[in-house]
């Protein structure tokens, strides 16, 4: 039996869910909040009713007096549960409100769609068209709310990134608008949270976080005409061997839609939908046998390829930020 | 004093009757009620032979579960193990789910019923014993051929939950997905016809004078359970039904290209689905309630309000289902609405746990094993109850949603309220069926063990799951201290299987199945079922006046034994039992039960071959299956509605009652309603399929057939139930020869055909097509569904004429007759509202 992933190490932590008690953010530090006022209002419930246990069983004659009768079903079982709840549901319901209050218009806009097991993501200018693709990882500025279009092209996928948000699911045939905003720089992770088949497991994601300069001096050079590259070695490869069928590398001919764009690809910080860290040895294990870490996945494994093949296809890949 | 009907309470006052029974009449009854031996146990039909097979098989799916979940525990205490491969853990977590769900815990609380039910009510059996058996071998076969689906690497893969488009034909192309679809499909078969059996034995079956009021508190949780089945269950088998016909015949339903909807399964599985948990939990909750009394050897406290807070359970568990979709995006409006009923819902849970105080308070508790699996049961479920209030804040679900937050709700709630009281259940009824108690010292170290485990394992879940490790992984990447909380559950989690496995070795040394000389009321409780039995259940049927009549009413049990009270032996010289008024119990008629049986066996055998055979598209022998099925069927009801000899029997005291009731009186009748009930809820469903659709993407809509065409449906309609009355009436006077209530039946069962055959017609002449669009698929389901009902009217009118031929329509009046009216009169209705329906929308 393979062991998938084999090659996956502790560096390669970018692509994965934190702690919802370490927040980033204004829409996941509110819940962090409630979470705390939940736990704390459980845990005194909890030893309320414990208590009302021991007292039942082996508390004195008083205690059992108290404690055996309908009046105690009353306050204890309707009374104290009414008064609890009702306070918590207005606290919930306010929250919900204020967490579902529609950002501004002029918010920076990102259609994340849901792919079977990754993820496509395109940076919308203001009239809703993508202007920049990538896959697998966002980049966001500080300090400012992020809007992000979640849809799916094929199952129902869950986007949960619990640093900076709750999640909220990507339907077929659906556009759900989730914001979210980061309040310091960092690398957040998210994986895919409802169920959606095989390599459900393995479907990471990644939120980097800039300083406003930082990201607006990173999309300047993303979006700068790219220097016409040579056709030959790994781009003569990834051309010839097929892989410009399924993936786009802007400013080149290879203009495939089914798989991951890879136009920034060496700039990002996990491959295989964060499971893996990004370098050249992995990127050449990926190509050439992908489904041995990746069971089920899309890409077919290119076992044909020869180590040279590998490492120039891996060195292109290289380039490509 | 009032009566319900007619019945003179006073009459009560003769029993115990004084003078000495007749000799060789006890022996009557046992040869009337002995079983049948070695293979004759596959027709045993009565419930304390049935109702133990299915407790046991229902325990051996939960072994079979929990071994898969074992497993998982050693694929997840280390990251990056390949012990089981992805393909196998999505495997084994939906089957995990799937059989636990379906296959353990509702069919567990419908055997306890079987088995419990009639003993606590003194009824010599329940009101269909051939009806149990037939659920019961359905279950059994069609489960472990569900359970084998894993071996041969077919095992549904999608998650319990099965939501498409994941499980459409585009992403699920194996036949995975159908074992699910068909499997659970005639399981919830097998629960519609237990919760049948149970709302009419719960009702019609009680011991004289066990008013509503003085009825044993588990009867009460198993009438709102059976009940909620009822509502629930349809949601389900209709959603199976449309995503199988979304898989074999391409028909859009959850297809947002063609104008179905990924979300509509959601809508309907969860209407279900949630309900469940509380079908799984009331039950629990009435044994617990029964239990606590006897350990705490006094009276429910509250019992009023306990009652109370089962009907409210029931009521708003099906306002809540839409909580486990508060991350589809849904409107602010519907997340208020739902977050409040998710919330109200555990006010009638804290009523039930604070009756349970106050009963332990009141009383003189004793640590039996049963009293600690109580306890531990509770604080469990309360620590789950929390965390259900916890998800019910709709932020902080946002994020605890689909992590390992939910599976440690989740566990804590079916193990704190159902696990750990059913293993209470266990130690303190065994004695009633078994020559031997279960041992006390075995039963501690048990419990210490599986309560520990389950602390062990499912406490550090919240903690994973708040740390972002979401469910239904089959591994992680290491470094983010995810590891250590995963190997502490792994570690738990065997725990638990050690408590199970000492639990299984003390039914082996000390289980020994006794219909009759059971080891008895080892724990003193008050309620009818610690009477001295034997298979006939109690030699006769006590007059009620309380509801713990063995604490109150001394000298019962010797009384009981002797024959003093009613039937103490057998009229008719056939299996029997008294049918009595719903809400005061009165004495009414003297039940005709049917005995032993192959029948039904056959039938439940050929079903479940139907749909196996189905699922693995062997189409030929599967609707050889289906016809063998009905074929069994039918044979098996042939024997039944006959009438005896004397039309009047002295039920003891000189009693006269009658041995053949028709009408709304009578048995049968009340469970006809009920599953007609079933099928209205079923279209209901579908209705709801149709405006849900119509609603969300009512662009796909074309203009529907004329309206004109109803001139022609409604008619016939109208003539298929004039009909059927005609019928009915024509058996209570005098008729001509030609025009038999087998004739009239049979032409008003025409008139059905005629009225759906004209209905499709119409719908075949328009372009709409059922593989277009949401609207033709919804159309056409609804269609197919009035189709199916004129079909089983078709055989009814055959069954019918044949019995009519064969001179068993009697006059004045005949239940076979009746409920076949009742059927096409409802079929009809049905048919009509449908063709209404379907031509409203969209609206010009």
């Amino acid at each position: 039996m393979s062991q998938p992933i084999s090659m996956a190490r502790a560096d390669a932590q970018a692509g994965w869910p934190a702690s919802i008690f370490d927040p980033a953010g204004p829409y996941a530090g509110s819940v962090t909040t409630l979470s705390w006022i939940l736990i704390a209002m459980s845990t005194a419930v909890l030893a309320l009713v414990i208590f009302a246990f021991w007292a039942a069983l082996f508390g004195n004659d008083r205690l059992k007096k108290r404690l055996g009768g309908t009046r105690a079903i009353w306050i204890g079982g309707v009374a104290f549960p009414v008064v609890v709840l009702t306070m918590l549901l207005i606290y919930g319901l306010t929250l919900t409100r204020n967490l579902t209050t529609p950002v501004p218009e002029e918010a920076m806009r990102v259609r994340v769609t849901g792919e079977m097991w990754w993820w496509r993501v395109a940076y919308l200018d203001p009239d809703g068209q993508p202007y920049m693709l990538d896959a697998n990882e966002l980049h966001i500025p500080v300090g400012r709310p992020v809007v992000l279009e979640l849809e799916s092209s094929d199952v129902i996928h869950s986007f949960w990134v619990p640093q900076l948000s709750g999640k909220l699911d990507m339907v077929p045939g659906r556009r759900n608008i989730m914001p979210i905003q980061a309040d310091r720089p960092g690398v957040f992770g998210g994986q895919c949270a409802e169920f959606c088949g095989g390599a459900h497991a393995l479907m990471g994601f990644v939120v980097v976080a800039h300083e406003p300069a930082a990201f607006d001096r990173l999309m300047a050079q993303r979006r700068a005409p790219r220097p016409q590259q040579a056709a030959e070695g790994g781009a003569a490869l990834f051309r010839e061997k097929g892989c410009a069928a399924c993936h786009r590398i802007a400013g080149t001919q290879a203009n495939g839609a089914a798989g991951p764009d890879l136009s920034h690809v060496a700039a990002r910080r996990t491959l295989g939908a964060g499971i893996l860290p990004n370098n050249q040895g992995t990127l050449m294990g990926w190509i050439g046998d992908s489904q041995s870490i990746k069971p089920g996945n899309r890409m077919p494994a290119y076992k044909m390829l020869s180590a040279q093949e590998l490492q120039q296809l891996a060195d292109y890949l290289g380039q490509q930020r | 004093m009032k009566s319900e009907t007619g019945f003179d309470p006073a009459l009560y006052d003769r029993f115990p009757t004084q003078e000495e029974r007749p000799t060789g009449e006890l022996e009557e009854l046992e040869r009337i009620w002995r079983a049948p031996r070695g293979w004759g146990l596959l027709t045993a039909v009565n419930n304390n032979y049935v109702g133990v097979f299915y407790v046991g098989t229902a325990f051996l799916f939960f072994l079979l579960a929990g071994i898969l979940a074992l497993v998982m525990r050693v694929q997840l205490a280390l990251p990056l193990q390949g012990i089981l491969p992805q393909e196998t853990y999505n495997q084994f977590f939906t089957m995990h789910g799937s059989v636990m769900m379906f296959l353990f815990a509702v069919p567990m609380m419908e055997a306890l019923g079987v088995l419990l039910l009639p003993q606590m009510l003194a009824a010599r059996d329940l009101p269909f014993p051939r009806l149990s058996a037939y659920a019961f071998w359905a279950y059994f076969v069609g489960g472990l051929c569900f359970f084998a689906s894993l071996f041969v690497g077919l095992a549904p893969n999608s998650g319990w939950f099965m939501y498409p488009p994941l499980t459409s034909t585009a992403y699920s192309p194996g036949i995975n997905a159908d074992f699910w679809l068909l499997g659970i499909g005639f399981i919830e078969i097998s629960a519609i016809a237990g919760a049948i059996e149970i709302i009419v034995g719960v009702l019609r079956t009680r011991a004289p004078g066990m008013t509503l009021a003085k009825m044993p508190i588990y009867a009460w949780a198993m009438l709102v359970f059976a009940v909620m089945i009822i509502i629930g269950f349809p949601a389900v088998i209709l959603a199976t039904l449309l995503l199988e016909l979304e898989r074999a015949f391409n028909w859009p339903f959850f297809d947002p290209t063609r104008g179905g909807d990924a979300l509509l399964w959601q809508h309907l599985f969860w209407f279900f689905g949630h309900p469940e948990v509380y079908i799984i939990f009331l039950p629990a909750s009435g044994l617990v309630s029964m239990m606590i009394a006897a350990m705490a050897r006094t009276r429910l406290v509250g019992h009023d309000l306990i009652v109370l807070a089962f009907l409210a359970t029931g009521f708003i568990s099906f306002g809540v289902w839409s909580h486990h979709m508060f991350t589809t995006g849904m409107p602010a409006l519907s997340i208020g609405f739902f977050s409040a009923a998710s919330m109200a819902v555990s006010v009638p849970a804290g009523i039930q746990v604070f009756s349970w105080i106050a009963t332990f308070a009141v009383g003189k508790p004793r640590f039996n094993a049963p009293t600690l699996f109580l306890l531990g049961g509770m604080v469990t479920f309360v620590i789950g109850g929390l965390t259900g209030v916890m998800v019910a804040m709709v932020p902080f679900d946002w994020q605890a949603h689909d992590s390992y937050f939910i599976v440690a709700h989740l566990h804590y709630v079916l193990i704190g309220g159902m696990v750990f009281p059913l293993f209470a259940a266990f130690y303190y009824w065994t004695p009633m069926m078994s020559r031997r108690a279960l041992s006390e010292r075995i039963g501690k170290w048990a419990f210490w063990l599986m309560f520990v485990g389950m602390q062990v394992t499912f406490w550090p879940m919240h903690l994973t799951g708040l740390m972002g490790m979401p469910r239904r992984v089959y591994t992680y990447l290491p470094g983010r201290d995810w590891e250590i909380l995963n190997m502490i559950s792994t570690f738990g989690a065997f725990l638990i299987g050690a408590g199970v496995l000492l639990f299984v070795i003390d039914l082996a040394r000390n289980f020994r199945f006794a219909a009759e000389g059971a080891a008895g009321n080892v724990y003193e409780g008050g309620s009818l079922e610690w009477l001295p039995t034997g298979l006939y259940s109690a030699r006769s049927i006590p007059v009620t006046k309380s509801r713990e009549p063995l604490w109150d009413q001394p000298g019962l049990a010797q009384d009981v034994e002797a024959g003093r009270y009613f039937l103490p032996n057998a009229p008719t010289g056939l299996r029997e039992s008294l049918a009595t008024s719903p809400i005061r119990a009165e004495p009414q008629y003297l039940q005709i039960m049917p005995g032993p049986s192959l029948w039904p066996f056959l039938a439940a055998v050929f079903t479940a071959g139907f749909f196996m055979l189905l699922t693995v598209q062997a189409y030929l022998p599967s609707f050889a299956c289906g016809v063998l099925m009905v074929v069994c069927m039918l044979r098996w009801l042939w024997d039944t509605d006959r009438r005896v000899p004397q039309d009047k029997v002295d039920v003891g005291a000189g009693i006269m009652l009658p041995t053949y009731v028709t009408g709304p009186g009578s048995h049968g009748w009340w469970a006809m309603v009920v599953l007609l009930v079933v099928i209205f809820m079923i279209f209901l469903m579908a209705v709801f399929g149709l405006l849900y659709l119509y609603g969300v993407h009512p662009q796909f809509w074309a203009p529907p057939t004329g309206v004109g065409w109803l001139s022609a449906i409604l008619p016939a309609y109208a003539g298929a139930a004039g009909l059927a009355m005609l019928s009915r009436h024509m058996l209570a006077r005098e008729a001509t020869r030609l025009w038999t209530p087998g004739v009239l039946y049979a032409l008003s069962a025409a008139a059905l055909v005629a009225g759906i055959g004209i209905d499709l017609w119409s719908w075949l002449d328009s372009p709409i097509r059922p593989d277009a669009s949401g609207q033709g698929a919804t159309v056409f389901a609804l269609l197919a569904l009035v189709a199916m009902l004129a079909a089983v009217a078709v055989l009814m009118a055959g069954y019918i004429s044949a019995r009519n031929a064969r001179g068993l329509i009697v006059r004045p009046s005949n239940n076979s007759l009746d409920l076949c009216v009742l059927f096409v009169g409802y079929a009809a209705a049905q048919g009509a509202v449908t063709a209404v329906l379907i031509r409203l929308f969209p609206w010009a």
